[in-house]
């Protein structure tokens, strides 16, 4: 029989610690759906979708009872629509309104890969497919977008770096009634990875089978709870083997997880992505397992060394523990989704800049940050420059989600509901950056050698 | 197939004969069963064979959990394998 202890340890973790599966995303390629009339290329969209996600909610529902676990999300993400868009040509929104249908059919929490990746320049329909995205994300409600800007290999297309700054602002202000939700669907990305099963990035690669099982985990809270355990005077060699033993056991709930719905979906399994992904929650925060080692807020000088060890073991962990691992890795540091990120933030102790370089070391970017309404175009613009270049000179997926609160200033906040949570809005540096963003063109890849 | 069934709370008469009779109503066949009392707080963790059972997993699950309710009880039923997978390389 197995251990009583165990039992009840994994019994606790699920729960009073928060453990649960973040997400369960089917990956759903539309490449065989392209066709040169946009009306029958999204009738063929609809039906594929539908026919492949049919039982995914209902399947997730049945695992969650069977090994009493339960799975926050239930996800679909498809080839970039901007490869059907540049066969059809027409009206992208129309594709926006194909696949908000084929949530609100198949019952599933969001729907991603209103996407297109422009690194080195744009090819037909990917300028209108960027310029629709504003509009896509207001008419819509459960639809995802993303756009990679740059990557290692090609450099950065300043060109779209330009354009996001503007879209980004846009996708606001259509929705400030909503608390400007808009832009949180909305995610720019350097390096993007082809099967991500987190949202708002999420879509289907071209180099994916036709369709696919990909599980994000989620976890915090039990690795919070288990470094509580350990003497204040424990060394840091002690606290990276503790993570690495809870990322393990947290993996080997998505890889079962994940094996158990590619199998009852008759649908290969991807990959388990090993995140570390918070949720408002109290007591499901990555700010509070930094402070847990010894913080005193997250925020502080330190957080970045502290943030370097707790992703390099959760990956250390968490890759003995699943056959396949992939989508972005690592822990999360989205401000409005972490209650400790969120007090962090208001009390000024968090900042961008430290953010940003809490990125370098971690899963994504600048995730969930909520900015002034103020804030130009060309500001955003160079935000998302700026992480691009660390991912890309660093070989790594960076991604900026920023919401300019409309109409707000600081010391307000903005309020999104659910997982995505509430954010206060952050300072940012109002010097012009406009001369080099307004110069455009592309910035060169970088060397891959004399690294330092 | 195995089951594993956790029931925790306050200790009264008659907890190991009301969950064993609903397992013996569903061909549900106890394989295992440890119980310790802490205090006052009853802690039991039953091992349970479901091969033979007759109603879904899911209905004996809620069946379960809904008598814990009356009762004051958490019970949880999971299917063995979510701790073999955690615990076991």
């Amino acid at each position: 029989m197995v251990n009583v202890n165990d039992i009840m340890e994994t019994i606790q973790m699920i729960q009073e610690e928060n453990l649960d599966i973040r997400t369960i995303t089917m990956g759903i390629s539309l490449l065989d759906c392209c066709d040169a009339d946009i009306k029958r290329s999204c009738e063929k969209i609809y039906e594929k979708v539908c026919r492949k996600a049919e039982h995914l909610v209902k399947t997730g529902e049945e695992i969650e009872m069977k090994y009493g676990i339960p799975i926050v999300n239930k996800r679909i993400s498809v080839t970039p629509i901007a490869i059907p868009l540049a066969v059809s040509g027409g009206n992208p929104l129309e594709y926006a309104l194909t696949l908000e249908k084929c949530a609100g059919t198949c019952g599933v929490n969001f729907i991603g890969g209103y996407s297109v990746l422009v690194q080195k320049g744009f090819s037909a329909g990917d300028k209108e497919l960027i310029e629709s995205i504003p509009e896509a994300l207001t008419v819509t409600e459960h639809l995802c977008s993303s756009v990679n800007v740059g990557s290692t290999r090609a450099g950065i297309n300043m060109d779209a770096v330009k354009m996001m700054g503007r879209i980004v602002k846009r996708s606001a202000e259509l929705t400030a009634q909503q608390d400007c939700i808009g832009a949180a669907k909305l995610v720019v990305f350097c390096n993007a990875v082809e099967d991500i099963p987190c949202m708002a990035g999420a879509f289907h690669g071209v180099g994916e089978p036709d369709c696919e099982i990909n599980v994000g985990v989620s976890g915090p809270g039990v690795v919070r709870s288990a470094l509580s355990k350990l003497p204040k005077d424990a060394d840091l060699t002690e606290v990276a083997d503790l993570v690495k033993r809870t990322a393990f056991k947290i993996t080997r709930m998505g890889q079962l997880v994940g094996r158990e719905a590619s199998q009852m979906l008759d649908v290969p399994f991807g990959i388990v992505d090993l995140s570390l992904a918070p949720t408002p929650a109290v007591g499901d925060s990555v700010a509070h397992i930094l402070e847990e080692m010894g913080l005193e807020m997250c925020g502080c000088h330190g957080t970045t060394a502290a943030l370097a060890r707790l992703n390099d073991a959760v990956k250390k962990g968490g890759v003995m523990a699943s056959s396949h691992v992939g989508g972005l890795s690592g822990a999360f540091i989205p401000v409005s989704e972490d209650a400790g990120m969120i007090d962090a933030a208001r009390c000024g102790n968090l900042s961008i800049e430290k953010l940003e370089a809490m990125t370098a070391v971690c899963s994504v970017g600048l995730d969930m940050i909520v900015i002034p309404g103020d804030t130009t175009p060309e500001m955003i613009s160079a935000i998302i420059a700026d992480e691009a270049a660390i991912g890309m000179v660093n070989s790594k997926t960076t991604a900026v989600r920023v919401i300019p609160a409309i109409g707000k200033q600081i010391g307000e906040e903005l309020s999104f509901g659910g997982l995505l949570g509430a954010g206060p809005v952050m300072k940012v540096n109002y010097t012009k950056p406009d001369i080099f963003i307004h110069r455009g063109g592309r910035i060169p890849a970088p060397l891959q050698s004399l690294k330092n | 197939m195995r089951a594993i069934i956790s029931v925790v709370g306050k200790d009264t008469v008659g907890i190991l004969a009301r969950v064993s009779s609903l397992c013996a109503s569903c061909q549900v066949n106890v394989v295992d069963v440890t119980q310790t009392i802490l205090q006052d707080m009853f802690a039991m963790v039953m091992m349970v064979d479901i091969s033979k059972m007759t109603i879904p997993f899911a209905e004996f699950s809620e069946r379960a959990a809904d008598y814990g309710k009356e009762a004051g009880l958490v019970i949880h039923v999971m299917h063995e394998d979510i701790f073999n997978s955690m615990h076991n390389i």
